[in-house]
């Protein structure tokens, strides 16, 4: 088969342009509100008060962040809620110059996986700040910037972003 | 259970975007792979359809949208769905139909059509993110990948340039493939020049958006041997998701595709991966993916694939070809039709049928593995001509 032409139109911008193929537009216009569930529920109710809560295992002694009400790996109810730190260091990182929707951004994104001290590996997807770019590495140390309690609504953008654990001012980590 | 074969494939070009419909470009692989096999429709007892998420065409129920051009009209047919890793689940699940003597002949067909989703394909693929975690966040598909490859490379050593090296060679191994719309003659360097999207990512270290079909004919031993000479037969498959709590997971390796790639050499009796296995296509919609699932596929050390690569071995003409149909990166990412692509290069490879990308030394074993959904499910057939 591998000489052969093989079927398919390709359609270039030129064509669209030039109107060559019939296209119709349908914009989806669809809202979804989403209850929280049982688990993540309280962990937000908790980034609220300006604190980070997990769930723990007692049968494979884990902490788990996100916190969940079973646990996957011993497939029974995970036991107690257990508060960690606001504080974690950075599994990975990444500068991100896209939007969501792919369109450009002058600054970079700053996103990192943070392994929150305190669980068991538990991790979260959020913002780095208050840090130079070129500063990043895994394993850095960083703490939550919490927005101001009355700004906080239970949203995992309670947290602004981590930045930089500073010693002088945080102690040493 | 029974032996299962492949004796058919037909494939679409692979378009930034393309004039024909998804039904339209199903009907024009899965015509063609029939064709190649000398069966018609009468022949088919039941059809296994294959397309990624329903948010790209905006049309839900996307199985049924395609069947009447997949062959599907008053037939079983069934979707089965793991993101990325589809193309590859779906041969195994019609070696289900084939393998369990419910049905002799089951047709293939898998579609993507991701030019149809505007501003941009990315928008739609916000939704695999957490919902209530994640998504306010508003986070770009790339980031899971970027910080997965960053990740990959911290825990090894490894450097970017050795990474591009990957896209280097499936552009340049596109180039024979008739299918392809983004093949090409590249060095490191345009690699390392190419705009940073997500850092590490750069533009030439990702697959485009694609639309396309592929579809491939499965059939029981009895029916290979009356239509075929050579059938090439379905020996391994195996498969596995891990969880979706991705952020507590080990980034720097897939284990899910090692346990899949465990599955299917078990069964396929493949117990020195390395020495074994002669020609493998790997799923690769970013260069260091490659890498990635060379080590969780067993078929180097962890950490080394991108010496393997750098050494020339995973050359066309080097001791393990990888991705020698030129793979996402160099032919073209329609998902689902991308992963069969691969599952049909395979069999073109054991027949000796790959033309300009034929392999030397007439391999008997491949390996096809696609991989997806939120970074945690792998997909993978061993394939064997006698
Ligand atoms: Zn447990």
């Amino acid at each position: 088969m591998t000489e052969r032409t093989l079927p398919g139109t390709p359609l270039s911008d030129e064509d669209m342009q030039q109107g060559k193929v019939l296209t119709l537009n349908w914009p989806a216009s669809l809202r979804y509100e989403w209850d929280t569930g049982v688990a993540i529920g309280r962990f937000l109710r908790e980034l609220k008060n300006g604190r980070i809560i997990g769930r723990s295992c007692h049968r494979c002694q884990r902490v788990l962040i996100p916190p969940r009400m079973f646990c996957e790996r011993c497939f029974r109810p995970t036991d107690a809620w257990q508060f960690v730190q606001d504080s974690g260091s950075v599994n990975t990182y990444s500068l991100s110059h896209l939007r969501w929707d792919a369109s450009r951004v002058e600054e970079p994104i700053l996103v990192a996986v943070i392994e929150i001290d305190g669980s068991s590996q538990g991790g979260l997807l959020h913002y780095l700040g208050d840090v130079r770019p070129e500063e990043i590495h895994i394993g850095m140390k960083v703490k939550a910037v919490w927005k101001p309690a009355e700004e906080r609504e239970g949203s995992i953008l309670d947290i602004r972003h981590f930045r930089p654990i500073d010693t002088a001012q945080d102690g040493p980590a | 259970m029974r032996k299962v074969a492949v004796v058919g494939a037909g494939l679409t070009r692979f378009m930034r975007r393309a004039q024909e419909t998804g039904p339209e470009l199903a009907w024009l692989a899965a015509s063609q792979a029939l064709e190649s096999c000398g069966l018609g429709l009468k022949d088919v007892d039941s059809v296994a359809i294959g397309t990624a998420p329903d948010a790209f065409d905006g049309v839900h129920m996307k199985g049924e949208y395609l069947a009447p051009g997949a062959g599907g009209w008053g037939r079983p047919v069934t979707r089965p769905y793991a993101g990325g890793g589809t193309g590859v689940l779906v041969p195994i699940h019609a070696w289900f139909n084939v393998a369990s003597g419910l049905f002799d002949v089951c047709l293939v067909v898998a579609e993507e059509k991701m030019s149809t989703c505007h501003p941009h394909p990315q928008g739609a693929f916000v939704t695999i993110f957490d919902n209530i975690l994640e998504r306010p966040l508003e986070p770009n598909l790339i980031w899971i990948f970027a910080l997965e490859m960053q990740r990959y490379m911290d825990t090894y050593g490894i450097t970017k340039e050795e990474i591009a090296l990957v896209s280097v060679k499936n552009k340049r191994n596109g180039l024979d493939h008739p299918s392809t719309h983004v093949a090409e003659e590249i060095t490191v360097k345009d690699v390392m020049e190419s705009e940073v999207m997500v850092s590490p990512v750069n533009r030439l270290d990702v697959s485009p958006v694609s639309d396309g079909a592929a579809a491939i004919v499965l059939v029981s031993e009895d029916v290979a041997r009356r239509i075929s000479d050579n059938p090439v037969w379905i020996d391994g498959i195996g498969w596995n998701l891990d969880t979706a709590y991705w952020t507590n997971r080990d980034l720097a390796y897939p284990s899910y595709v090692e346990r899949a790639a465990r599955m299917a050499y078990k069964m396929a009796g493949i117990t020195e991966p390395r020495k074994q296995i002669n020609v493998v296509e790997p799923y690769d919609p970013f260069s260091y993916k490659e890498l990635h699932h060379l080590e969780g596929l067993l078929l180097c050390d962890k950490g080394q694939a991108a010496k393997i690569t750098a050494d020339g071995v995973t050359q066309r003409n080097g001791d393990m070809p990888v991705s020698p149909s030129g793979g996402l990166l160099g032919v073209g990412n329609p998902i689902a039709a991308a992963g069969l692509m691969k599952v049909a290069e395979i069999f073109w490879q054991l027949r000796g049928e790959a033309g300009r990308r034929q392999v030397p030394g007439q391999p008997k074993v491949g390996l096809a593995q696609a991989w997806g959904d939120l970074m945690q499910v792998g997909t993978v057939v061993v394939m064997r001509v006698d």
